[in-house]
């Protein structure tokens, strides 16, 4: 019986970003990565090929993480002590990028100050080749007085610096302008949200290759269905063309996984949870899967071992068999 | 498809004679159209109209239901390809496989364990819903022992996987009066396996390596009487397997009528654990109604049926806690009261920082109708007047003797009312997002 399959073209595509600048282009990184360029939804080969694999990022904290679950502890052990280490590490263990994120505290305990932060960062890009996407803790004020040092010291590396959010992105949109960086944009689980904010900084003049949307989504349990149905709503409005959608994704299953009780807590739980670390590794693979399947360009983990399973997966579905 | 209103109207008498009860046929034909009337009230409508209106009644995929000597498993029914279109409505089965060669300990193991195993999320159970036994032995004898045996200590549903229907009926022979999945009819066994699955009242598997071989199949199957057909896309990959489960669901919500049935996923076989959960976990994404893994391991059973259950919640309907007054680390007298509301996710949120954090608190619960606070607030769901009266209802006020009551950070505005409607509280203002909690009461309400 001859079935014609359904195939959909659509009028949109998913913009290709690049992260990182190696020394002919003007930055110091050993390889780059291109992400975005979809023209079909999630790995419909029968339609197109997935023009770029999904990447996975992993996670290294400027200073060693205090409130870390102790299964991650345990498997990075001392690394942990040295971003530097620990973003080599993640380049030995198959990463493709890494997310170096600031957190309220320097060196030695005390507040985060620009110098410590380009001197991280500069200790990490020695020790790694790989693209970078640098973080700030998440405060305006604070974020604006190490990203804008950074982003001066590493003109030309492409870097990916975050958060910009609604209240807060006009100094990073325009130190990433000056430097060529690049921008993570991060909205609240909402597609109009995340439109409205990418309006506002392609209106400063930032191209939208230059641009990384975070839609934020919950972990597995935690609310995954929202984040996982505002990706596909997102993705959908790309491929029909609508272009302030039409940026490649990135989520952190690694965040909001690895802060639930099923992963962060190994006792007085109940015994239906299971084993702990084999526990959290689920919750923080299945939550990157799913959202792999819902449109993420990019998923940022914690755990090596998901990082294992999770690049087998992105190898399988990405391999060019058609069915 | 569902006909609308007026393509209803095309196909009744038009005359109007109000026999059915209503003034027009059209007004017939809008309450048919909202499934609040039935055909049968106009005794006037041709056996034509009829035909045309009970197929397009079908749904685009069968419902087909596993029943075994205790549980049913529901697979079909589905209308979207995208849950937030509607939402997706049967949770996919999944089943435990063993096989007829394991040890009878093993299977018995195996089989105890998985059926009594359940695990509160969100009050909520979750259980699995049955197992696949394969009859790897190829022995009618041993297949019809290990389903015996299996019977003794589980009611839940089984699918039986094998090739032979000679070695397959061994085993149906123990399911009297039960609805097993038969997995399944290929292109070389497909009539022996079509008569098997009538005769026995069974669902039946086809398996094929693609569309065209899936649809060919269930075409020939389905005149042979049997129905409730279950498809088996057999690829190895997930990348194959995600295409051709697509192509299905595609095919099947154009009412292509040959792919108008469930698809089962076998993660098993795979030998490695984490290829098997990543199987499963795209296998209930991306439209299977029955999953069948290998493992039975509660750090894997566990995270897969809370996707499940992610996946499949009503879009429309988010998940909802009881208003109530919940105890976070076992609070004392001069411990916080902190103010949400009954979203879940808003629950879950603030409950799992401050409990993650070792903090104790009391956590008061407003009835916003399952909005957000942000939500809620706007909608005047979440307001002073309802946190007051929730503080009441709960009898808040006996449990502590210091009154420290904290308002989201979102809903600051709402301080002065709160004022004026608990004058005995002091009213504090918290951080805006539920992460930043453990922070704020280390450092302000100490
Ligand atoms: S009984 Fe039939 S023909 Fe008469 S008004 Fe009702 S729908 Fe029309």
């Amino acid at each position: 019986m001859p079935v014609e399959i359904p195939k959909d073209s659509w009028p949109g595509s998913v913009n290709t970003v690049t992260l990182g600048a190696t020394g002919d282009q003007g930055g110091s990184r050993t390889s780059t990565v291109t992400i975005g360029g979809e023209q079909s939804l999630p790995f419909m080969h029968f339609e197109n090929p997935t023009p770029h694999r999904p990447v996975i990022a992993m996670e290294v904290a400027a200073a060693r993480p205090a409130d870390w679950s102790a299964v991650l502890l345990e498997a990075w052990g001392s690394t942990l002590d040295d971003p530097a280490v620990w973003a080599r590490a993640c380049e030995d263990a198959g990463a493709d990028l890494i997310v170096l994120q600031f957190g309220l505290k320097g060196s030695d305990d005390g507040p985060v100050s620009a110098e410590f932060a380009v001197e991280v960062v500069k200790e990490v890009m020695d020790s790694t080749g790989l693209p970078l996407v640098v973080l700030g803790p998440g405060q305006a004020e604070i974020d604006n007085s190490i990203l804008v040092p950074i982003a001066d010291a590493t003109k030309g590396e492409r870097i990916v610096l975050g958060l910009c959010e609604e209240g807060n992105y006009r100094t990073i949109v325009a130190a990433a302008m000056a430097n060529d960086h690049l921008v993570l944009g991060k909205t609240p689980m909402d597609v109009n949200l995340a439109k409205q904010l990418n309006i506002l900084m392609t209106d400063m003049g930032l191209p939208l290759d230059r641009i990384v949307m975070d839609p934020t989504t919950g972990a597995l349990g935690y609310g995954i269905e929202y984040g996982y149905s505002v990706m596909e709503r997102l993705r959908l409005a790309a491929l029909q063309g609508d272009a302030m959608t039409q940026l490649p994704m990135l989520v952190t299953p690694g965040v909001e996984t690895w802060k639930t009780k099923e992963s962060k807590v190994g006792a007085g739980i109940p015994d239906e949870w299971g084993e702990w670390a084999e526990r959290g590794v689920n919750w923080e693979t299945l939550t990157a899967v799913a959202l792999i399947e819902a449109g993420a360009d990019v998923v940022v983990l914690r755990h090596p071992q998901s990082l294992v399973r999770v690049r087998a997966a992105i190898a399988e579905l990405t391999a060019s068999e058609t069915a | 498809m569902a006909l609308s209103g007026i393509q209803i109207y095309k196909m009744l008498p038009q005359t109007n004679c109000k026999e059915c009860g209503f003034a027009t046929c059209l007004a017939f034909a809008m309450k048919l159209a909202a499934k609040q009337a039935e055909l049968d009230g106009c005794p006037y409508v041709t056996e034509e109209s009829k035909a045309a209106l009970a197929e397009s009644a079908t749904p685009p995929i069968r419902l087909v239901t596993l029943k075994g000597k205790a549980g049913e498993a529901k697979a079909g029914n589905e209308v979207v390809l995208f849950r937030h279109e509607k939402t997706f409505y049967n949770r996919p089965g999944v089943f435990i496989r063993v096989l007829d060669t394991e040890d009878d300990e093993v299977i018995e193991n195996k089989v105890r364990t998985g059926s009594s195993y359940s695990v509160d999320y969100v009050g909520m159970e979750l259980r699995i819903d049955g197992f696949a036994v394969e009859a790897a032995s190829g022995d009618r004898t041993r297949l019809a022992t290990v389903v015996e045996a299996l019977r003794a200590s589980t009611g839940l549903p089984l699918i039986l996987v094998g090739s032979d229907p000679a070695v397959l009926s061994g085993g149906l022979d123990k399911l009297e009066g039960e609805a097993p999945l038969i997995m399944g009819a290929d292109t070389s066994n497909w009539e022996a396996m079509a008569d098997l699955a009538a005769g026995r009242g069974a669902a039946l598997g086809i398996r094929g390596g693609s569309i065209e071989e899936l649809a060919q199949l269930s075409e020939k199957i389905k005149e042979k009487g049997v129905e409730d057909l279950v498809l088996y896309p057999a690829v190895d990959s997930m990348s194959a397997s995600l295409a051709l489960n697509t192509q299905i669901r595609r095919l099947a919500l154009k009412n292509f009528r040959p792919l108008g049935y469930p698809t089962i996923a076998f993660a098993a076989a795979s030998g490695d654990q984490g290829r098997e959960s990543l199987m499963a976990a795209q296998a209930i994404c991306k439209y299977a109604g029955f999953v069948v893994i290998d493992t039975f391991a509660p750090e894997l059973i566990y995270p897969l049926l809370v996707l499940r259950e992610n996946i499949f919640t009503d879009p429309q309907k988010p998940i909802q806690v009881l208003p109530a007054l919940y105890e976070i680390n076992s609070p004392g007298r001069s411990d916080p009261v902190l103010v949400t509301t009954n979203f879940s996710i808003t629950y879950f949120s603030v409950a799992n920082e401050v409990e993650g954090a070792g903090l104790p608190a009391w956590l008061l619960v407003t009835d916003a109708e399952g909005m957000s606070v942000l939500t809620a607030w706007a909608a005047g769901k979440f307001d002073a007047e309802s946190i007051a009266k929730a503080v009441k209802q709960f009898g808040v006020a006996d449990k502590v003797d210091q009154k420290w009551i904290v308002l989201p950070g979102h809903t600051a505005v709402l301080s002065g009312e709160l004022e004026e409607e608990l004058p005995d509280w002091v009213i504090k203002v918290g951080p805006r997002e539920a992460v930043d909690l453990p922070g704020y009461m280390r450092q302000v309400l100490n």
